[in-house]
């Protein structure tokens, strides 16, 4: 059975779990990770993989201007803002 | 010891569609911050990215001016990281099935730099970091506009066809429509790729990524700096680490971005909310024929039809709308090498100093063509022309005549009046004329300066020349 580094994934995920929370996932994350195990018996040498499950393809747009909404209403949704920009801690990189 | 340079890069083009690649909202430059914004580039819950048709087909003309393959099919894939300016958390890219495969890119040598692959991707927000000690500023108009990266094969041998390479990959895709390639608006980026090793059958050293090269000539310094860099240290018995490095513009260096070991997990997986893609063979063929002449092409056919030199021709070929100019130029006056001439002088200096394009001035072919004549029937000098009568035409858009009338420039060719001038010349400066009697004969060229001079550069300089002999010859 394939491992997994939870503290990894938790990382990229940007969630913050204790090492308590870490155990408790890892046997889910075990379990989930069993259970595709199990599918990778099924011969798919022949098969094409699926990236979209309907049956479509080529479905486009026209390139025509939609008038853009006002900001002001996203703004009020954002944790922080200032002016008309949204606003963030300052980035430092973390090593993620 | 002298070491192999290998280097790759990848550009990021600008795509002109009106509209963003996945939503409505208008790519207009400097609009206020977050007034080109939707649900769906703001990456709220729920939305349904659509891709552009305009987009699509600007990048498969690109890949066919590239001489590349259009895939089978096409797919999107999210490319998943945290950083403010992404407000999904993963961009839309192409992994494994991009728009486009192969193709090349030629240099005036003849050879043919091969390209890894073009794809489809979403451009990130902008953040502002100087506001606040504390905090960063989040603009998403950006978010969303259509790129196509363009990666090269790790065939580039030196700073210099680096540099030739984005010449020649940027005249194509303006020739070609495809993008604005506006360096100053961003249109076009590029991050090089850069390793060194110590003769030809080593493998190839660890790879340095670097980035934030603002201009053709900042990647071409960054190379040279990196090569140099990376060699010392070999050199030294140090081993490269595998980095991405940023350029520093100003103290002319790179310093480290992150290492490997921080480097990124992109746990790329397919876009579910975007169908995959496929080009009928016929719309490719039909896409193919209608390309707009390459600027290889229409270079080599400057040269053969219009008699100019490789250096003109290249100069000439370079921006589409220069092209145009140049070729309805000469067909209101056959002198083709004066019409070269004049463009890649007086018109290319203006062009330049003024930080416009062509289509920005009022010089039309026919206003440009009215200086050349006056040139050519020996109306006025070309240094008279050069100087007092190309600037206001290309300023004011004026006639060459009217501005040669109202400065009073027309060349006087009559003999009485440049005699005058000649004979205060020779009276003015009786030693000079001492010097050319007793056989120095370079003393008339000053005395013929000095008559223009009188003349206040009116006279005709052939004429000065053949009547000051005379004068000279005579003068006892």
């Amino acid at each position: 059975m394939s491992d997994i580094d939870l503290k990894h994934i938790a990382r990229l995920s940007r969630l913050h779990l204790t090492d308590e929370e870490i155990r408790y996932f890892q046997t889910q994350v075990a379990q989930i990770l069993a259970f595709v195990d199990k599918l990778k018996e099924v011969d798919v040498k022949d098969v094409e993989p699926t990236s979209h499950p309907l049956a479509l393809q080529n479905v486009f747009r026209e390139d025509t201007v939609v008038p853009s909404l006002a900001i002001e209403e996203f703004l009020k949704k954002s944790p922080r803002a200032r002016g008309r920009f949204f606003e963030v801690p300052k980035i430092i990189e973390d090593n993620a | 010891m002298t070491m192999i340079p290998t280097i790759g890069l990848e550009v990021h083009v600008q795509l002109k569609s009106k509209t963003k690649i996945f939503c409505g909202c208008e790519l207009k430059f400097a609009s206020p911050p977050n007034s080109q914004v939707c649900p769906v580039c703001l990456g709220l819950p729920g939305v349904l990215p659509v891709l552009n048709q305009e987009v699509f087909n600007l990048g498969l003309r690109a890949v066919l001016a590239m001489n590349g393959t259009v895939s089978k099919k096409i797919k999107f894939d999210r490319k998943n990281y945290y950083y403010p300016d992404l407000p999904k958390g993963y961009q839309i890219s192409q992994f494994d099935c991009p728009l486009g495969q192969g193709g090349f890119i030629e240099l005036a040598s003849r050879k043919k730099v091969k390209l890894n692959r073009a794809h489809l991707e979403e451009d990130a927000g902008k953040l502002i970091h100087d506001q606040s000690p504390d905090s960063s500023l989040v603009d998403l108009n950006r978010a969303g506009t259509p790129l196509l990266e363009i990666v090269s094969e790790p065939e580039i041998d030196s700073p210099e066809e680096a540099y030739e390479y984005l010449t020649n990959l940027k005249a194509i895709l303006k020739s070609v429509g495809v993008s604005e390639c506006d360096m100053e608006k961003g249109h076009l980026r590029c991050d090089a790729n850069v390793s060194v090793r110590k003769n030809t059958s080593d493998k190839l050293g660890r790879r340095v990524e670097i980035k934030n090269l603002n201009s053709f000539k900042a990647v071409k310094a960054a190379i040279e700096h990196e090569i140099k860099r990376q060699s010392e240290a070999v050199n030294a018995g140090q081993i490269i680490a595998q980095e991405t490095r940023l350029w520093d513009d100003a103290r002319e260096k790179t310093f480290t971005m992150r290492s490997k070991e921080e480097a990124h997990d992109y746990r790329y997986f397919p876009e579910p909310d975007l169908v995959p893609f496929s080009v009928a063979e016929e719309v490719i063929e039909a896409a193919r024929k209608a390309l707009p002449e390459l600027p290889k092409a229409k270079r080599e056919r400057f040269i053969k039809e219009y008699g100019l030199s490789e250096y003109d021709a290249v100069l000439l070929t370079g921006e589409i709308g220069i092209a145009q100019f140049f070729e309805s130029t000469v067909k209101l006056n056959s002198n083709f090498k004066a019409v070269a001439n004049w463009m890649t002088g007086p018109v290319f200096a203006y062009l330049g100093e003024n930080n416009k394009n062509i289509e920005e001035t009022k010089l039309s072919p026919a206003l440009l063509i009215g200086i050349l004549n006056l040139v050519q029937e020996n109306k006025v000098s070309l240094q008279a022309a050069k100087e007092k009568i190309f600037p206001d035409v290309i300023a004011q858009g004026r006639e060459a005549k009217e501005v040669m009338k109202e400065k009073g420039l027309e060349q006087v060719s009559d003999d009485s009046a440049i005699e005058g001038w000649i004979q205060e010349a020779i009276q003015a400066n009786p030693k000079v004329v001492q010097d050319y009697k007793s056989g120095k004969e370079t003393a008339a060229m000053f005395l013929v300066g000095q008559t223009m001079k009188k003349s206040q550069g009116k006279a005709n300089p052939g004429k000065v020349l053949e009547l000051m002999k005379k004068a000279l010859n005579a003068h006892a």
